[in-house]
């Protein structure tokens, strides 16, 4: 699992929900050479404004750039880079694991310590749901990696600001 | 109404007077709505790509947005380096492209391309109709989008159901976009920093570019230049901003600018940037660039600054408010050592030649074109022609060079010469074209002739990709790698076979008097074909990489 890289930023772009808007910014993205780690979007309350949450990683003037040339795009409503501020992040992962009778109680007993669900089991594996930051996340993968990790499905990151909310959505 | 109707009066609505198009399937009812519109002319061109450039000339030549339009697939795709001409140059245009109807869409139908995909990331925004309820509002949206705030192209594609599906016209008197509010008046506090700054300085420059002829700064640049007396450089894309002929002009900077503007530029204390973004080929080698100086960045895009070089005081707005604002401040500049030092290299290192046995010289031929024609709307095309064209014609009016600057498409001039005309017929209109260039969008030569529309088209004919030659020669052993055009056409022959008069040049003493004739034609283009000496440089130059103070001046 990739380790979070010192120069990364959480971009929250607020856009509308329109037709090609995540081309637009996916191609900004890649047209200029920037990097986009992992991206999520989805409607907001407003149906015809989605949020996106995007993490990438570069040197400030890097990240001055992209905060700029996204807000350039007709469609951008609003870019935040909350890095620096307080801000609450969230992914959610699901995790197949090869798990015998002998091993589940096991497993279960890893599973409940990181406060994750089980959403499947079948006599020879077991599915995990587990939500929470990137340590959470890949702490718990260390402890399921012995028995074999059949498969990894991440959520890209989303992320929403600490206390009171200025900007709706923001 | 039906979709194609309610686009060509929604144009209507918009003020356009002219729509450069090439016909084709999937846009036939919008051509034949345009068959018998009234104040709207339709200019069939030869190609896509003249259309657009055509449309962009126009643009250029008026500040007026350009209007394209072609047919799906291939008509679509062949609009496509005119549109990223047009964005590389802030240019506002709008390019309507017809589509395969919605029910067929994505199953790969005749003359079917994904032209909004493939447009994205050169255009400023772009809509798909696919309903005539929406044609108004994407019309009136799309002018607003393209005019406002830093200008640039903008794409609309139509599907074909929809151009004949009714509905009720209704154009909305006005545009609202919650995510697009440019900011358009500086700050003030930033104003009063940058003046304090200015105020101070010992040896201040003046770097003005394509934003303050987008802008129509023109008059506001002058007022402040006259009044605080600190001299100015004005990029290849600003020309015509500032008189050149003014003592304070440096003449443009860059690769091939002047070494008075380039050597301002490594020994000044202040840089002062407007509606200009540090280009490449002017800044030379980053790290040399400039490292004396301060810098206060005027320009409507954010972006642009503090991209390529660091920014002391950015003011972020529309380049007239902001000199506006700032000539209220401004005062009498104290510089009389570093004006000095100005008028020292001004003198030292004007752009110059050496003639070359009985050769026409091509700074020559331009030269006499600057003496009969000072006050043509010029337009280049890209090369070595164009620089020639920048060092020794001097532009003294806003909006009176017009050449494709940062994308450097060869093709460009001859179309953008038609549209420019067409936008400003009291003018005289001078396209200075090279014999690579010309023959790349020469077909449109035709609406010129049909049109009888008197352009002075002088071709700077050396046998060769000159620009690339020069290059060859310089940097890679002589090697002319698909540079000789020696096979080229007899351009003047050519010309006379598209209607046009053809005139041949090969001897200096012919030169005056050909343009001479060409003045006095009036009933249709004119091409002189100037055989010029095959090798000769364009200098000063800077090389790719190196720093502005390493200029080679060429005649050493």
């Amino acid at each position: 699992m990739a380790i979070q890289k010192s120069d990364s930023h959480i971009l929250s772009v607020l856009v509308n929900n329109r037709f090609g808007v995540l081309a637009r910014v996916a191609g900004l993205f890649s047209g200029r050479n920037f990097n986009i780690d992992s991206l999520s979007v989805a409607e907001t309350d407003d149906p015809e404004v989605s949020h996106m949450t995007i993490v990438t990683h570069g040197e400030a003037q890097i990240i001055e750039q992209i905060e700029k040339q996204l807000n350039r795009l007709i469609d951008v409503i609003k870019v935040r880079d909350l890095t620096a501020e307080h801000h609450v992040e969230r992914e959610l992962a699901l995790v197949k694991v090869d798990c015998d009778t002998s091993e589940r109680a096991e497993i279960l007993q890893i599973v409940d310590i990181f406060r994750a669900k089980t959403v499947d089991v079948t006599p020879t594996n077991l599915t995990i749901e587990v939500t929470g930051d990137e340590g959470k996340i890949r702490a718990l993968l260390d402890m399921l990696h012995p028995y074999g990790i059949k498969q990894i499905v991440k959520t890209g990151k989303i992320a929403i600001i600490r206390g009171e909310i200025r900007t709706r959505n923001g | 109404m039906r979709g194609a109707k309610i686009l060509v009066e929604s144009l209507k609505r918009a003020e356009v007077k002219y729509i450069f198009g090439v016909q084709g399937g999937a846009a036939m009812p919008i051509f034949d709505d345009l068959y018998d519109a009234e104040g709207l002319k339709l200019i069939p061109m030869r190609h896509e790509q003249g259309a657009a450039h055509a449309a962009d000339g126009y643009a250029r030549a008026t500040g007026k947005v350009g209007v394209t339009l072609a047919t799906s697939g291939p008509g679509a795709t062949n609009l496509v380096t005119g549109i990223a001409t047009a964005h590389m140059d802030s240019i506002p245009m709008v390019a309507i492209t017809g589509q395969v109807p919605t029910y067929l869409m994505g199953n790969d139908a005749f003359q079917e391309c994904d032209i909004l995909g493939i447009t994205r990331p050169i255009c400023k925004h772009s809509y798909l109709i696919k309903s005539s309820d929406e044609v108004a509002d994407v019309v009136a949206e799309a002018f607003h989008v393209a005019a406002t705030g830093k200008p640039g192209p903008v794409v609309i594609d139509f599907a074909k159901d929809a151009q004949i599906q009714e509905s009720a016209f209704y154009y909305p008197e006005s545009v609202n976009i919650r995510s697009y509010n440019p900011t358009v008046v500086g700050h003030p506090g930033q104003i009063k920093k940058a003046m304090d700054l200015i105020n101070r300085a010992e040896k201040p420059m003046i770097y003005a570019g394509g934003g303050v002829t987008l802008a129509n700064a023109h008059e506001e640049l002058r007022h402040f230049t006259s009044k605080t007396g600190i001299p100015i450089t004005v990029t290849l894309m600003g020309l015509g901003a500032f008189p050149e002929t003014d003592p304070l002009a440096m003449r443009m900077p860059g690769m091939h600018g002047s070494c008075c503007a380039n050597y301002a530029f490594s020994d000044a204390d202040l840089v002062i940037a407007i509606g200009a973004r540090f280009d490449d080929r002017v800044t030379g080698n980053l790290e040399r660039f400039s490292q004396k100086s301060k810098k206060i960045h005027i320009d409507i895009d954010p972006s642009c600054i503090g991209k390529n070089v660091t920014v002391d005081i950015p003011i972020v707005g529309d380049a007239k408010n902001i000199l506006r604002d700032m000539n209220k401040l401004a005062q009498p500049a104290q510089i009389e050592p570093w004006m000095q030092q100005i008028r020292e290299w001004q003198e030292k290192y004007p752009f110059e030649y050496r003639q070359n046995g009985d050769r026409v010289m091509p700074q020559y031929v331009i030269e006499q074109v600057y003496d009969l024609f000072p006050d043509a709307v010029v337009t280049a095309d890209v090369g070595q022609h164009q620089m020639w064209a920048a060092q020794y014609f001097k532009y003294t009016e806003h909006r009176q060079w017009l050449n494709s600057g940062g994308l450097g498409t060869m093709g460009f001039s001859l179309p953008a010469t038609i549209g420019a005309q067409l936008g400003r017929p009291d003018k005289t209109l001078v396209n200075i074209n090279g014999d690579g260039s010309f023959i790349m969008n020469i077909q449109e030569l035709v609406p010129a002739v049909t049109m009888k529309l008197p352009l002075k088209i002088f071709i700077i004919n050396n046998m060769y990709l000159g620009m690339v030659r020069q290059w060859q020669e310089m940097f890679f052993q002589k090697r002319y790698s698909a540079v000789d055009y020696h096979d080229n056409p007899d351009f003047a022959k050519l010309a006379e076979g598209f209607g046009a008069t053809g005139i041949r040049v090969e001897r200096p003493e012919e030169v005056r008097p050909a343009l001479e004739q060409a003045q006095k034609i009036e009933d249709g283009p004119v091409v002189i074909d100037f055989i010029v000496d095959e090798e000769e440089n364009v200098f000063p130059m800077v090389p790719s990489g190196a720093g502005l103070d390493e200029v080679i001046r060429g005649l050493a």
